[in-house]
């Protein structure tokens, strides 16, 4: 039986071989990656551009892109993990700071166009439209545990119970819906069904006839059948705006319309193979995030996003501040100056 | 005394075969909920996900158009996990096992050990994600990689390997030490010669149970980081030019396979989900696959016993 031992003592041996191998070696094995984390909204764009990209670099180029949230992904940004995050708003003065404190500078590319969809049971045929006020005497901090039937959100409306869905504390969804509703970044009533998983929500709302629930276009593209989406009146008196590429072009759906980023770490784009992806990406961008139902910018915006990475222009335009509302066309004048 | 009546004494017998017979549907009602459970999930993901199921679904990358997403990099992923796995905790937890049952000295320092792994076998997976990504992430800068998520499912599986060693090496009759030393081995003569391989049937059989364990294990895993995308393939670990080794593959990004079914079932695309479940199909066949081999491996090498 002395050959199992051997056989034990060379798997040992092999082990602690490959252990050190490791780290000699991790340096060399990350060269030809390029890792991507962040938001789950920018996700499927981004992972449409890694696929081609690397069936179109045959396999050479390596490309990683990982969901945590934009907050989580800004967070491996500034550590230097990473050298592209994804965000579905733009970056926050505290995480300017957390940059700032490593050293990382980055390029600020505006990809596309989301339109943050408020949505409810088909089933649901007394709200024609919801207002902005109206939206935010339901998802207010004031309202948890008081607003909890429709007559309260508006007297025209029956005595049913009101059931909320809505995104989870870390996503940037959350962090845009809040600000643009209620007014100030994450503040938000506590006491709703919150998922970063979006299929829990749609699932919800599909389920319960006085369910309301908000999350990214995409999705409501993909569950037409099941949903119905909420014409959105920006200010009291106007006319209820539906979602849509023609009213997030033409800037007519607000406030909810919102641009998307990515985040590109200045020192690694001098690295050829994340030049390489983040010119594809730009060069593709338009086409792919339409075809995963997101809002492409004009053709315009690329090219400027392609001048700033030339001129090595680096930081934010929006100065760590939140804003809501910003059309396509005011994106593209500040990204120009 | 006053004897009883017959019918009274039958009344009795009645009674008690009655209770008898409760019993029995009693317990067969408990394995069926416990059977029918297992094959309603797994008939109602063979429906869902058997039309997915082709060379194609194994041969690809996941992609975003859910007719061409395959789970390439993931059972690629999950067998060099899995790998890792088992060089780390088969020869810690065999040899922990052996020492704790042959030569740790019975005192409360041994007891207060041997109570900690039998916790920590309970401990839920979650933890150990989180003691990973502090300690294999952060604390030894290994990053989200293979070697990272071998290493966690290596210590979520090591207390059920030291478990069924123990249990394993209490099974063999005292006598065959005391036979052993009897003719003059020393312990380790006597481990290696008669302990090991007599023990052997029941060490694999937890080996396989606790690798079968932790491919299925997300959480950990998640909590690593690792919910990527990803579209290749580690490096290959043989190469044709010198050195013709490569550890290479143990510091590269990965995906398994309950990860790629999480990605799955969380796409806005309905489609996705025909493909979560087969993803789901082929884990649940490879599990199955391992715990038969298990069971066969128990058995032909028991055959081979003969004391």
């Amino acid at each position: 039986m002395n050959h199992k031992g051997d056989a034990m003592n060379r798997a040992m041996g092999i082990s602690s071989q490959a252990a050190m191998a490791a780290v000699l070696m991790s340096g060399a094995a990350m060269a030809q990656t390029i890792k991507i984390d962040g938001s789950s909204t920018v996700y499927p764009v981004t992972e449409a551009v890694a696929e081609e990209f690397q069936k179109a670099k045959k396999g050479t180029m390596k490309v990683t892109v990982g969901i945590s949230g934009t907050g989580g992904g800004m967070k491996k940004f500034c550590r230097g993990e990473i050298d592209i995050a994804n965000a579905s708003r733009p970056i926050l003065k505290s995480e300017i700071a957390d940059c700032q404190k490593t050293g990382i500078n980055y390029y600020e590319l505006p990809i596309a166009f989301d339109a943050l969809t408020v949505v409810i049971n088909p089933k649901n045929t007394f709200i024609k439209s919801l207002s902005v006020a109206e939206l935010k005497r339901m998802w207010e901090p004031s309202a948890q545990g008081k607003v909890a039937t429709w007559d309260q959100v508006n007297p025209a409306f029956p005595k049913q119970p009101m059931k909320l869905f809505g995104a989870g504390a870390d996503s940037g969804t959350f962090d845009y819906f809040t600000e643009a509703i209620v007014g100030k970044a994450k503040s938000s009533r506590g006491d709703y069904t919150a998922s970063e998983d979006d299929n829990v929500l749609v699932q919800g709302v599909q389920r319960d006839a006085g369910a309301i629930g908000y999350f990214g276009y995409a999705y409501y593209a993909e569950n037409k059948n099941k949903l119905k989406a909420v014409p959105i009146v920006a200010k009291e008196g106007g006319v209820g705006v539906e979602p849509s590429e023609k009213s997030v072009l033409d800037g007519s759906y607000q406030p909810l319309s919102r641009p998307i980023f990515i985040y590109v770490h200045a020192q690694g784009y001098k690295r050829p193979e994340v030049r390489e992806f983040v010119d594809y990406y730009l060069k593709n961008g338009a086409k792919l995030a339409k075809e995963v139902k997101y809002v492409p910018l004009p053709t315009q915006a690329y090219i400027v996003n392609a001048q700033h990475l030339q001129k090595g222009r680096v930081g934010s335009v929006f100065g760590g501040v939140a804003e809501v509302g910003i059309t396509i066309e005011e994106l593209m004048k500040r990204e120009a100056r | 005394m006053e004897a009883m009546t017959r019918t009274e004494i039958r009344a009795i017998v009645a009674q008690h075969k009655w209770r008898d017979a409760l019993f029995v549907a009693l317990g067969i009602l408990a394995l069926a909920i416990g059977i029918l459970t297992f094959v309603a999930l797994f008939v109602d993901m063979a429906i869902d996900g058997f039309g997915r199921l082709s060379v194609d679904f194994f041969t690809n990358f996941p992609s975003r158009r859910a007719g061409q997403a395959g789970i390439l990099s993931a059972w690629v992923g999950s067998v060099a996990v899995m790998i890792v796995t088992a060089a780390f905790a088969v020869p810690m937890g065999v040899a922990a096992g052996i020492y704790l049952e042959e030569y740790a000295p019975k005192n409360w320092i041994t007891d207060i050990i041997e109570i900690n792994v039998t916790n920590l076998a309970g401990v839920p997976s979650i933890i150990y994600g989180l003691l990973a990504f502090g300690l294999f992430v952060y604390g030894f800068g290994l990053g989200q990689s293979i070697l990272t998520a071998g290493l966690t499912l290596g210590l979520l599986i090591l207390p059920i390997v030291i478990l069924t060693t123990r249990e394993a090496i209490r099974a063999i009759p005292g006598m065959i030490r005391e036979a052993a030393y009897a003719l003059g081995a020393t312990r380790w003569q006597t481990v290696q010669h008669h302990i090991i391989p007599y023990s052997m049937p029941g060490i694999l059989t937890g080996i396989i149970i606790g690798l079968s364990r932790a491919i299925g294990e997300t959480a950990p895993i998640i909590t690593i980081g690792a919910l990527t995308f990803i579209a290749f393939l580690p490096p290959s670990p043989v190469s044709m030019a010198a050195p013709f080794l490569s550890f290479e593959w143990l510091m590269s990004s990965f995906t398994v396979m309950p990860i790629q079914m999480f990605n799955w079932t969380s796409r806005p695309d309905p489609a996705f989900q025909a493909n979560a479940a087969a993803a789901g199909l082929v884990l649940v066949i490879m599990t199955l696959s391992m715990n038969a081999l298990a069971i066969v491996l128990r058995y032909r090498l028991r055959k081979k016993l003969a004391w």
